[in-house]
């Protein structure tokens, strides 16, 4: 595999479609952005550096991924919110198991029901992105965050 | 001076209480600056200890920690003899709060404003033109090093758990906790080896007791908390038992998980799902470890500051930094044993996935958090109700009860005086 435009418009393409998912809350169909094996990790800043291995959110497989849509649209109980996905431009390198790394810088506005739209989560993506059925995957998504302290609670997807 | 209260000559407003019991607790508790001022006098700074870390996350001689007791800065920090000791970040020169990581390892403490040099210890070691440049300057004869450390706080370890006070009068940790809560912390820090797993940081806007006061609350586990409910891991009909110090300032709730429900527990419930079940059973994949015994859950709220928490094979320390009257951050420090295999590790980070800011079952606890805040706010003449089970307070054998949150405030009046 090599980054040709295609594949390069391609995972543009991959991400923007992953944001619209998340902006526009239809979660359900957030799991199908993973391969089947894939692993979703929010993580703090502060964790990753220190390789000390707790997140906040990590599911590994789209099974636990559909768990936690489930948990969000229907047992924990939040206040509504919309998030807003601002995503930055994707370094690429193709590493040598032939998937495609990837680190892209994100924020996420968040806002509430009678209230400003506010800053939630700024990180940067690092994914490793692969082929399944044909169609760009997750094989790994690490939603790095450098803010240190979550804004009480987090429940959508990021 | 609130709507709820009359401002004493001492400045500090007194709530309107019903009565002289405790079950009914007027919003000037949860919002009131004055009286948020006296806790961190009487509570936070007083004769109270405060959790302040892990002894493994300073391992070496030279490793430190900052972290917070009540709104002050503090660093827990190993000497070379390995004693762990705890100083308030806080330069005796002139003022600075001169350490800014959050961890890291030194050979002293360096105050960059104008390099006054602290051992582990906080001992003053030296400072710039003590003796003047070129005959000019200089301290005065009577400056001495021995006057001028850091503010070194009382310390207790116990298995690799550490406290720290700022009052001197405050008594040894295990009479301050007491028997029964003395036996739950050594039930889960026994002395064996910890690991670190890793932090999560939140920022409630709510008052730091909700939250001490849900983790007293075994009343909405299995009624807030779906998976709870669903999954037997808290319910109401689950064997269980309450246990609290002598002065009912701390807390341990104590439970066994079951896979029966009794009828009446479901009935009524909505947040009961009769037919949820995981696509990913592994979420929890709970495997008995011996310690437990035959309880599978153990939640003890060391009061001011930690809570303490089994729930499985998920284990924490959550700690408790206020931040004015309506606000607190609050800092889950995750951990296994050493001896722990790496499917153990494993397993207690996917149950993670259930704690945390973005819990199963606690992310919804900030939530209900903030909004009982806001309530408290725009009600000041208000007193909330929590009298399950009465208006006394003492141990119970069954979780259909308000008794710890009426045991936290009949002590927050008596030390508070209000
Ligand atoms: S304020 Fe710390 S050395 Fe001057
Ligand atoms: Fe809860």
């Amino acid at each position: 595999m090599s980054l040709t435009p295609d594949l390069r418009h391609a995972v543009a393409d991959l991400y923007a479609a992953y944001a619209a998912c998340l902006d526009d809350g239809r979660y359900e169909e957030w799991p199908a952005f993973f391969t089947a094996d894939g692993w979703y990790r929010v993580v703090a800043r502060e964790n990753f550096d220190r390789d000390l291995p707790l997140s906040v959110i990590s599911l590994k497989g789209r099974p636990m991924m559909v768990d936690r849509v489930v948990g969000i649209t229907s047992t924990i109980f939040h206040a509504p919110y919309y998030q807003r996905h601002i995503v930055g431009l994707p370094v690429l390198a193709v590493a040598d198991d032939a998937t495609i790394h990837a680190s892209v810088n994100y924020a996420v506005f968040r806002t509430k029901r009678d209230m400003a739209a506010e800053i939630y989560n700024v990180g940067q993506y690092i994914d490793k992105i692969d082929f399944e059925d044909g169609k760009l995957k997750f094989k790994k998504k690490f939603c790095v965050y450098d803010n240190d302290l979550i804004p009480n609670s987090m429940i959508y997807p990021i | 001076m609130s709507a709820n209260g009359q401002a004493a000559s001492d400045g500090v407003t007194r709530p309107a209480w019903r009565d002289e019991g405790s079950s009914r607790i007027p919003s000037a508790v949860y919002t009131d600056r004055s009286i948020y001022d006296r806790e961190l006098e009487r509570i936070f700074y007083g004769p109270h200890w405060s959790y302040v870390g892990l002894e493994i996350e300073v391992p070496e001689a030279g490793c430190f920690k900052r972290t917070s007791v009540g709104e002050r800065s503090v660093i827990m920090i190993r000497n070379r003899k390995g004693e762990i000791n705890v100083l308030e970040n806080r330069c005796a020169h002139r003022a600075m709060r001169f350490c800014q990581e959050r961890t890291g390892q030194v050979k002293t403490l360096v105050c960059p404003y104008h390099q006054w040099n602290y051992n582990h210890d906080g001992k003053l070691l030296g400072v710039p033109f003590r003796n003047g440049v070129k005959g000019n300057g200089g301290m005065p004869d009577d400056f001495r090093l021995e006057d001028n450390g850091l503010n070194r706080l009382q310390v207790a370890v116990r298995n690799g758990v550490v406290f720290a006070c700022f009052d001197s009068a405050v008594e040894p940790l295990e009479d301050y906790l007491g028997e029964d809560i003395l036996a739950s912390f050594d039930r889960t820090f026994d002395g064996r080896e910890l690991v670190l797993l890793g932090y999560s940081r939140q920022r409630i806007p709510g008052n730091w007791k909700l939250m001490m006061e849900n983790i007293k609350d075994p009343y909405h586990p299995g009624l807030l908390h779906t998976w709870f409910v669903t999954f037997g891991l808290w319910r109401a009909d689950n064997d269980s038992r309450l246990r609290m110090d002598r002065h009912h300032r701390h807390a341990a709730m104590i439970s066994r998980r079951s896979s029966q429900v009794t009828g009446n527990v479901a009935e009524g419930v909505t947040s009961f799902r009769a037919n949820m079940t995981l696509n990913e059973p592994l979420l929890l994949d709970i495997v008995h470890e011996p310690w437990w015994g035959d309880d599978t859950v153990c939640m003890t709220t060391v009061f001011p500051n930690v809570i303490f928490q089994q729930q499985v094979n998920s284990l924490s320390t959550r700690q408790i930094i206020p931040a004015g009257p309506g606000s607190f951050d609050f800092v889950w420090t995750h951990f296994g044993f050493a001896d722990d295999d790496a499917e153990m590790t494993e397993r207690r980070l996917r149950q993670a996935n259930l704690f945390g800011p973005a819990g199963f079952v606690s992310a919804d606890d900030g939530e209900v958090i903030e909004f009982s805040q806001d309530g408290l706010v725009q009600d000041k003449a208000f007193a909330t109700m929590c009298e399950l089970d009465g208006r006394g307070v003492g141990p119970t054998e069954h979780m259909v009860t308000e008794t710890l949150i009426r045991g936290m405030y009949r002590y927050w009046r008596e030390v508070m005086e209000l």
